[in-house]
């Protein structure tokens, strides 16, 4: 379980682990849980047309996330930011669809870009997601005071000069380096469930930010070491695990939080905007 | 005539199947849509699909009728959307977000697992897209029946649903149980989609809920008109996507068309778009004002 193959996929499942972990955080606080299923979902079409025209994937999963990231953030100003991005994603998948009629023996390859194939991850690919993700993670540490200020409350972040229509711009051009680093490898639907099962789960123990955030870094590990474990020796796939382990941390958040509601007295009860206020002090 | 219908199109059973299909679920989806849109649910509406999808994916896996793993899981999936039972919108967005997560995963297995029973191809395809032309003709009564179904509960719950979509808070003034009018839309949206996605495929069922509904709510006044203006331009487009799609199979040399999926989006699309333009949208000063005032009056009134 520890040899081979595996070396590359424990070493990447935990680099994505960490981004999901910590962009995750970011993905809850601000509601964008559907701009982070669009990103990735229709970034792979990208890579269906960079197949067509014989360029790099890479390429074009980069070209395509992030011009659904831009376009998200542009026609949400004057529209419904949930309408906006169901309309993005479906029109990124239509195009996906019309480049796959014009090309053949794509089946496996789409399978792959949807569901990962993290078991099959070589050490070239390695050092592209590394760099990838310390971008990501660097740029939210660079931006970490500004992005919660942000997505807590935004009327107080204004009154401070900053813009959090900007601010939103920047976070989803964070999400879409980080889609294309991990959808060749992990899959855009495993990376969707990291970035929200771990964080919402980790938001039910703790009120800090900070303690939050870590939480969910290391749920998210233990998610993924977990289902590549039972992946591993049960050879069903990986996502399933995720999926299922994810939904598992969040029932259990839950739980944690109707059992503190119920018993816990050492904790004043806090309402739901006091608990967002609490997170901006750490 | 013969420019913009190539040869053989009114003989063409699939197209026929296609063309009353199409529409049916293009205006079911539409009035749906509307409520989704206004009440803020496009992501909801979009991985119900999926959700339903998967269950598709598992009633082959179990030998069940499809059209009872679509619905069976869509509801299910409502339901447990619903029963994280979050008032605040962020909330609402998690439960969406870890209900679908949850459902893909699944989805991945039952892939994995049919395709170890029989040797399908083409089937991570029909989880994406799925297609017009595939419906089993059998199944098309069914369809239009729980369709007439679903609007029908729609139109018995319209003046609650409506006003406690507008204002919550006016509507349980009223004596109106909002959490009660929540799981009843969600079940009505289950539904729908569930029935659309099988018809049109999973990405059609998305883009014509929330296309034409979004469309529609920028360019008119009141609700009445948005459901009007939104159903005729669902099954505008649907019916032009289907026509563009048959006449491109002779744009190209190599004879391969462009997928139906394709032109619909893409039509829906562009009506956004221009809906956007100054002069075209309506004049109001906040887009989150879905409802107008007019139709507020008439909810209460």
């Amino acid at each position: 379980m520890f040899s081979g193959f595996m070396v590359n996929a424990w070493l990447i499942g935990s680099i994505v682990a960490v981004v999901a972990g910590v962009l995750g955080f970011f993905v809850v606080m601000r509601g964008s849980a559907f701009a982070a299923h669009a990103i990735p979902n229709g970034a792979f079409a990208g890579a269906a047309g960079a197949n067509l025209i014989g360029v790099n994937p890479l390429v074009g999963l980069g070209v395509f996330s992030l011009a659904a990231a831009l376009g998200i953030a542009k026609l949400s100003r004057r529209g419904r930011a949930d309408a906006v991005t169901a309309l993005a994603l479906v029109m990124m998948l239509a195009l996906g669809a019309a480049f796959l009629s014009q090309s053949t023996e794509y089946e496996p390859a789409i399978f792959s870009l949807l569901f990962g194939e993290i078991l099959g991850v070589s050490t070239s690919q390695l050092w592209p997601v590394i760099a990838l993700g310390a971008v990501c993670v660097i740029a939210v540490a660079v931006l970490y005071r500004p992005l919660l200020l942000t997505s807590i409350a935004p009327d107080i972040a204004a009154a401070r000069g900053l813009r959090p229509e900007r601010l939103e711009v920047i976070f989803l051009i964070i999400l879409a380096c980080a889609t294309t680093m991990t959808v060749p490898v992990v899959g855009a639907l495993l990376i969707f469930t990291l970035m929200i099962g771990p964080p919402a789960a980790a938001r039910c123990f703790s009120d800090r930010a900070l303690v939050a955030m870590g939480l969910s870094v290391l749920i998210a590990l233990t998610t993924i070491w977990a289902a590549l474990a039972c992946s591993f020796t049960t050879n069903w796939p990986v996502g399933f695990y995720v999926g299922a382990y994810s939904a598992a941390w969040f029932v259990i958040g839950r739980l944690y939080v109707v059992w503190r509601r119920a018993y816990g007295r050492s904790r004043r009860r806090r309402s739901a905007v006091s608990k967002d206020v609490a997170l901006i002090a750490p | 005539m013969h420019y913009l219908f190539e040869p053989g199109f009114f003989s063409s059973a699939p197209v026929g199947i296609a063309f009353v299909i199409g529409a049916v679920s293009a205006i079911v989806s539409a009035i749906v849509g509307v409520f989704t849109v206004m009440r803020g649910q496009s992501f909801a509406g979009h991985a119900l699909t999926d959700v339903a999808t998967t269950g598709g994916s598992g009633a082959f896996f179990f030998n069940l009728s499809p059209l009872v793993g679509f619905l069976g899981a869509g509801v299910l999936g409502a339901g447990a959307m619903e029963s994280v039972g979050v008032d605040r919108l962020r909330g609402r967005d998690v439960a969406t977000g870890i209900v679908l997560g949850f459902a893909t995963g699944l989805a991945a297995l039952f892939l994995y697992l049919d395709t170890t029973k029989s040797a399908s191809t083409g089937v991570s395809q029909q989880i994406l897209f799925g297609s017009i032309f595939t419906l089993d003709p059998s199944t098309i009564p069914l369809v239009v029946v729980m369709s007439v179904i679903t609007l029908g509960v729609l139109a018995l719950i319209y003046r609650p649903l409506l006003l406690s979509s507008i204002s919550p808070d006016l509507a349980a003034a009223r004596g109106i149980s909002v959490r009660v009018i929540g799981i009843l839309f969600m079940l009505a949206l289950a539904v729908s989609v569930g029935l659309s996605s099988i018809a049109v495929g999973s990405l059609l069922s998305t883009a014509l809920l929330i296309g034409p509904a979004a469309t529609a709510l920028r360019v008119t006044r009141n609700l009445h008109s948005a459901l009007i203006v939104a159903s005729v331009m669902g099954v505008v487009v649907t019916w032009v996507g289907i026509i563009l799609a048959y006449d491109s199979f002779y744009w190209f040399t190599s004879s391969q068309g462009l997928p139906v999926s394709f032109f619909i989006v893409a039509l829906i699309f562009l009506a956004y778009l221009l809906s956007g333009l100054p002069g075209v949208r309506r004049r109001t000063a906040s887009p989150t004002a879905a409802a107008p005032a007019h139709s507020l009056e008439r909810a209460a009134g």
